[in-house]
């Protein structure tokens, strides 16, 4: 059964056609990767499907309801999380309140209640801090907590930002580009997080550019290329695509 | 933290009765005058450093939506609506006990708001207000939003000092006072100078101990989001436009409550209320007290205050508080307690938060 469904999903940017009639699948529990070169449309195709972006044409239906058109904050409490190619953490808030963030869809405190200090308002505040440390301990980050997010090293930054979005419970995360400016230690084990997210239940829809990452842990891969799907298989077949090769393997692996 | 979670509000209470006593030792109990008045100003301070400080939306009009809530208190306070009695909008107010009958000192029937009742209008329109203004004007961002708040000040300013309904460039005077409770008024009489410095400082205290909550909240949590990465707190599932409108409105209705109660306290409101440059004070002071600082911007803000309404910038008031906002600015655009010149005092630096690197 697929978690994720995307119809004719297009996209221009002025004369630029940023994703043109992309349609694919995520199956519920899978791990699916997203490729292309530099350009081909992969950011622009998450900013569609999670709402920060308008799609000009198309449907994306997301766990039983078209999703098109909401809001991202609509989108995330729906059960969709994300991490962004240019890290996006908060600053000048600790890593322990940044993953606590991540608690907003599941916890209810507004301003009056909040201002009032009512006792459930305390109560769900140590269960967002309680959850947030044990989703630190679950990426071995938890002495951290206290550590300001923004002044960490760009690999554990990068984890954080992957717990923040796990902090929302997902059913679905989509990673940009988890391994861009980790070392191959760090991206080898950023795999291998990834897997054990995945092995928690979680479906994920990454890009990456690492092969060796996309081709260990993905269950299928989509390929774009000029905002065009060129191909959607799984990631044996895909080496062996002709088109594949051409356009995106053929730069630097062939 | 739990248990010490009032500690702060308990150091403020004990500040503001340490006052007290040193005025009166001092033998200077005119001081409570204009400290009375730096506690309403300061209502407007803890909301915009909110919105300000800790959400990162800027409001250049904050002045206004103080003054909306002064002139609407005052206006219907004062505005006689004798020579209207039996309309069905006046009989209908009276009826519901909103009005008051009394005579002037000339023995002229009158028939006025009740100050609650015209104190709960201020609030309400001007949390309208805030609400319509917020609505499509925090879509903007940065120099946009700062210009467009700007524009709202100045209509507000404009308006006030056009109308002859509220006195032109004279405002409303003879405000009468706004009886509480048990004999207590919100009234500049000096018999009950006391009692109205512990009534203003004790709507501070209540508006810092909700403030302090909010902001140690999910809500304050998300609102620090919002101004760190508005799209990354939006992908969270903050819902960033709403936040933001919330706490607009929250800052103008606590504007507007400063407003009316200094009105009542004061007797009358001018149109000097309404100006820019008074906005520009509050930012100024927001500023200096180091942006997302609660208590720093209280203390300052309830410091230069006190000094401006004791003159000692003779008229220079306007010229001292945009010579702070430059100087903030370029030297410590984090607040005084942050700049680089402090950290580096050896005593202070262990006792201010530091930038861990692990
Ligand atoms: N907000 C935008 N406005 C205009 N052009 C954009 C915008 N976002 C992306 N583009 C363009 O759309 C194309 C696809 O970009 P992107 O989706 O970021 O590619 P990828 O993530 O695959 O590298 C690029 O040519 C890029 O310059
Ligand atoms: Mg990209």
């Amino acid at each position: 059964m697929s978690l994720l469904e995307v119809k004719d999903l297009g996209k221009r940017f002025g004369g630029l056609r940023a994703v043109a009639n992309v349609s694919f699948t995520v199956a519920a529990g899978s791990i699916k990767a997203l490729i292309g070169p530099n350009g081909a449309g992969k950011t622009t195709l998450f900013n569609l499907i999670f709402g920060a972006l308008t799609p000009d044409s198309g449907q994306v239906w997301f766990d039983g309801e078209q999703t098109d058109g909401w809001k991202p904050h609509q989108v995330a409490a729906a059960g969709m999380a994300r991490t962004f190619q240019h890290i996006r953490l908060f600053p000048k808030m600790s890593v322990l309140e940044n993953i606590a963030v991540g608690r907003h869809v599941h916890s209810r405190a507004g301003f009056l209640s909040s201002m009032f200090g009512l006792p459930w308002t305390r109560r769900e505040q140590r269960a967002v801090r309680e959850k947030a440390l044990e989703i630190m301990r679950f990426l071995g980050v938890e002495g951290l907590a206290e550590v300001e997010a923004t002044s960490l090293a760009y690999g554990q930054q990068r984890i954080v930002e992957l717990g923040r979005a796990l902090a929302c419970e997902p059913k679905l995360l989509l990673l940009d580009e988890p391994a861009a400016g980790l070392n191959m230690r760090e991206t080898s084990e950023m795999a291998k997080l990834i897997a054990r997210i995945r092995d928690t239940g979680v479906t994920v829809l990454l890009v990456e550019h690492d092969m060796t990452l996309v081709m260990n842990i993905s269950d299928e891969v989509l390929v774009l290329s000029y905002g065009e799907k060129i191909a959607d298989d799984k990631p044996l077949a895909i080496q062996k695509h002709p088109e594949v090769i051409k356009v995106y393997l053929g730069e630097d692996d062939a | 933290m739990g248990r010490w979670r009032h500690l702060p509000i308990v150091a403020l209470a004990l500040a503001v009765i340490a006052v007290h006593l040193l005025t009166t030792v001092a033998g200077k109990p005119q001081y409570l005058t204009q400290l009375t008045m730096a506690g309403y100003y300061s209502l407007v301070i803890v909301g915009l450093t909110l919105l300000m400080g800790y959400t990162g939306q800027i409001s250049l009009g904050h002045a206004g939506f103080f003054a909306i809530g002064g002139y609407t208190s005052g206006l219907l306070t004062t505005y006689n609506l004798y020579p209207r009695n039996g309309q069905l909008l006046v009989s209908l107010l009276q009826a519901c006990g909103l009005l008051l009958a009394g005579k002037d000192m000339y023995g002229a029937d009158l028939l006025l708001v009740r100050p609650w009742a015209a104190c709960g209008v201020a609030l309400l329109v001007t949390i309208g207000i805030a609400y319509l203004v917020g609505k499509p004007v925090l879509k903007l961002r940065g120099h946009y939003l700062a210009m467009a708040t700007l524009g709202f000040g100045t209509i507000v300013y404009k308006v006030v000092l056009g109308s002859s309904l509220v006195g032109a460039a004279d405002g409303i005077s003879d405000i009468p006072a706004f009886p509480l409770f048990a004999g207590l008024a919100v009234t500049g009489k000096s018999a009950l100078r006391t009692q109205n410095y512990y009534v203003a400082w004790g709507l501070v205290l209540g508006a810092m101990a909700l403030l302090t909550n909010l902001i140690r909240s999910r809500v304050g949590r998300a609102l620090r989001a919002i101004h760190g990465a508005e799209d990354a707190a939006n992908a969270m599932g903050v819902d960033t436009g709403r936040y933001k409108l919330q706490m607009f409105v929250l800052s103008a209705a606590l504007a507007a409550l400063g407003g009316v109660f200094l009105t009542h306290y004061n007797g009358g409101i001018g149109p000097s209320e309404a100006s820019v440059m008074k906005s520009v004070r509050y930012v100024a002071i927001v500023a200096v007290g180091g942006m997302a600082n609660l208590w720093g911007a209280l203390v300052m803000g309830v410091l230069l205050n006190f000094l401006c309404l004791r003159g000692s910038f003779g008229s220079y008031d306007d010229a001292v508080f945009g010579l702070i906002l430059l100087a903030i600015m370029l030297f410590a655009p984090d607040g005084l307690l942050r700049a680089e010149f402090v950290r580096r005092l050896p005593g202070l630096r262990r006792r201010l938060p530091q930038r861990r690197v692990p």
